[in-house]
Formats: structure tokens, sequence, C-alpha cells
């Protein structure tokens, strides 16, 4: 067998601003390297193979399924995760809104739903209700039933816009 | 479940990816976008695989217009695809596409080389391109070659790459100025596997009518096409569900499969203002 191949990667990648390097096992995906190698445990690993959404975070600027990609893909990456993404602020008016209108109960799928959210937020200002639900079709959430995490979706995109 | 890989190792160009592939021994798995291939890995359908990323290659990305063809690069996300005023104006049929499939985080990753080399039957892409009379483009240890849509999906998950060989390119006619491109599909809930699924394309040429979800490969529909050259709605909905073969599962039986293609044809032939028989 050619030696070209690697067992273990060498990878160094932003983490929430932060330069990490590290040595990671080739199969090891996103998710497991950012929760079991850099206690990194708010997006979580459910499904394991993309339907959930429960592992979503962002790379290089696009929310991804964390259990979709290698952790040795993302050599050179940017990546941010909940807890990043609450440290700055970034997106603080739509956790806010979160609360205020009961968007989860548990909390399993919020660090995945709140990249989402983000995510279609910066796509588009102002989404229809019914285009904040498809967007959010690749997120599952068993306790609420979405309504209230499209209300909140929907005070968000109308606050940034000036519109409440 | 957690992926088995067998090793990984990142092509820094194409000839050094196919060097990569031909040093694997048989156990080369290209990678691209990976939400197919990672998924199956996690489920250890896939195991022991000797990764060749292919990812990092640039030049096997973007979309161009070369002469009377567009030419996409095999890792052109569908993201990307869906954004495109190329796609959009030549070949919206892609575009049409990209919003039927799984949902934004995938398509933010996956690439259309990924998809059409996975040739799930489920998926979208294999029977746009189907539809579209496109030709693939590959490269091996030999050099490179061009392939049809109508040669290129051999069976579930095969197609007509050889060992050793990278997808690098789809290349497609220029849509005409009154061309039109539509897809239809019926899924049970958005970004779900659709039940069946149409990609109808009509140019000077004739019709051609691609379907989805309903046998062991995209489907080029003749008997429809056919009957649709004629203007023959009916007929061509007899057609369509004659020369179907779609699975009967959970999600829905051959019949309600062979049901929903006709269904869809008919809106398809009303939208775009045919007779109705």
């Amino acid at each position: 067998m050619s030696d070209v191949f690697r067992n273990k990667v060498d990878i160094t990648l932003t983490v929430n601003g932060e330069e990490v390097e590290a040595r990671v096992p080739a199969g090891r995906h996103l998710i497991d390297f950012l929760r079991l190698d850099l206690g990194l445990t708010g997006a979580h690993a459910s499904c394991e193979h993309g339907v959930c959404g429960a592992c979503t975070v962002k790379v290089d600027g696009d929310a991804v399924r964390g259990c979709l990609m290698l952790a040795a893909q993302a050599d050179g990456a940017e990546v941010w995760t909940i807890e990043g993404m609450s440290d700055t602020g970034a997106i603080r008016d739509l956790q806010d809104a979160f609360v205020t209108r009961n968007a989860l109960q548990c909390g399993f799928c919020t660090p995945g739903m709140l990249v989402a959210c983000e995510e279609l937020l910066t796509r588009d200002a102002l989404p229809e209700r019914d285009e904040i639900r498809d967007y959010l079709s690749g997120n599952y959430c068993r306790c609420t039933g979405y309504e209230a995490i499209v209300d909140a979706v929907e005070d968000v995109a109308k606050a940034r816009r000036g519109l409440t | 479940m957690k992926a088995s890989a067998g090793g990984y190792a990142r092509a820094r160009d194409l000839s050094h990816a196919l060097d990569l592939l031909a040093d694997a021994d048989g156990m080369g798995r290209v990678l691209a976008g990976g939400q197919s291939l990672i998924a199956a890995m996690n489920m250890r359908l896939s195991t022991g695989d000797m990764l060749v990323d292919i990812s990092r290659i640039s030049d096997l990305s973007g979309v161009s217009v070369q002469g009377r063809r567009l030419r996409i690069g095999a890792l052109t996300r569908h993201a990307e695809l869906g954004r495109d005023a190329l796609i959009a104006r030549h070949a919206p049929l892609l575009a049409q596409a990209v919003n039927h499939i799984a949902h934004a985080a995938i398509r933010n990753r996956g690439t259309i080389g990924g998809a059409l080399a996975h040739a799930d039957p489920a998926a979208e892409f294999p029977a746009c391109v189907l539809a579209l009379d496109a030709v693939l483009h590959l490269e091996g240890p030999e050099g490179s070659r061009e392939v049809r849509a109508e040669d290129f999906f051999v069976d579930v998950f095969e197609t007509a790459i050889a060992e050793g060989e990278i997808l690098t390119a789809i290349s497609m006619p220029l849509a005409e100025p009154d061309e039109v491109q539509m897809l239809k599909e019926v899924a049970r809930r958005s970004g779900d596997y659709a039940l069946a699924g149409l990609c109808f394309v009509r140019r000077a040429g004739g019709v051609r009518l691609s379907v989805l979800g309903a046998g062991s490969t995209p489907l080029l529909a003749r008997a429809a096409m056919a009957r649709l050259d004629m203007e023959d709605i009916g007929g061509a909905v007899a057609a369509l569900r004659g020369e179907l073969n779609p699975p009967s599962d959970t999600q829905a039986t051959a019949a309600y499969r062979r049901h929903i293609a006709g269904v869809l044809l008919r809106r398809i032939w009303e939208e775009i203002g045919g007779e109705s028989a």
C-alpha cells in the first residue's frame, strides 16, 4: 500500500476565531472533532447521516453538516460553532427571539437550528413563513412543532429590517 | 455510527488525483463534497476506502460557456449552481433541480459531479443531465474520454466511470431561445427523495423526458417522448406509465409512482400551454 494515504491527518484550522492544530484519524468527522477533541459540545451528533441537522455548524461562511464533512477536509477552514457565535454576540437577537417565542424546549436541535436560521436571514432578509419552513426542513425539532421557531425567525427578520 | 476510512490523501491537482487512485490498489474512492459518501461511510455501507480528496482542485469548479455549449466543472456545488447566472440562462432545469435537492446545508457542500458519479436513481441531477442530453467528461490514466448521459448510468449507484477514472466536467448544449425546461416531482416532505419526478425539455429537435425515482437508473422515456412530439398527451401519459418500472417500498407502491408520473406529465403539459386530451 502506498504511504501517501494517511490514517492520521495533520490539520490547521480556525475555530471560533482561534487557530487550532491537530492530528485527526482519517475517518473522524468534523462534529466529533469539535465535540470530542475540542470540547465544543454545543452542536450535537445525532443521526450521523445528514438528515436531522443537529450537527449544523458554519464552515467558511456556509452552514454545513458536521457529520458529513471529515475533519481532515477542514484543513485551512474557518469554523464557527454556537459557542463562538454566542460569544461574539453575532446572533444575540435570534437567540433572544427563541427565548421570547418559546422556540425551544429540550434545546437539542437549537444550536444547529440557529446556524441554519442565521444563514437564511443573511441570504433572504425578509423570508415568508413558507420559505422559513422550507429552509428549516433539514433541521428536526421534536419538541416545538416548529410554529414557534418560525415565529422567532419572522420576528428577527422584521426587527432587522426595522419593521417592528 | 462512525466512519471507517482506510486512509486519506488530498489531491493537489487532477494528475495527482489520478496517481493517487492508481496507488490505491482498487480501494480508491474519490471524495468530493462527501454528502453521500460520508453518510455511507458513517453507516458502514462503505468501509476501508482509500479516500482521494479532490475537493481542493480549483480548476474542476465553475461554470462557463464554451462555444455553443455550457460546461460545468464537476466540483461545482449545488448552491453555486442555484445562484449562477449562466445556469439560470442556459440550463434552467439544473437551477430548478437545486431547490429539490436535500436541504440548504447539504446543497452548500454537495457537488454536481459527486451526485452524478454516485448515480442514485432517485436523485435529480442524473435525470436532469439525461433530459438535457449532456456529455460527461472523464479523465483517466489513459487520457480523457466523453460519455453521453444516455450511456453513463448503468445500474443503481453504477456508472460508466472505469476504475481509476475521475468525472471532471459536464457539458450540454445551450438552451435555445424558446426552449422549455421544467422539473416537477412529488416528495412527501421538503428535501426528501421524490416518490417520482420528471425532467421535461422541449427544443427544436423534439421533446426529451426523463424520470427519476422510477427504476434502477434515471430513465429516458422514449415512448412518451415520441407521443409528445405528436402533441398526444393522453398517449404520452399511457406510454410513460407503460415504460416505467418503479420500486414498491415503504414510501409508495409501484402503481402509485406510475400514477404520479402521469399526473406530473399532465401538469407540465398544461403549464406550457399544451392541449389536454
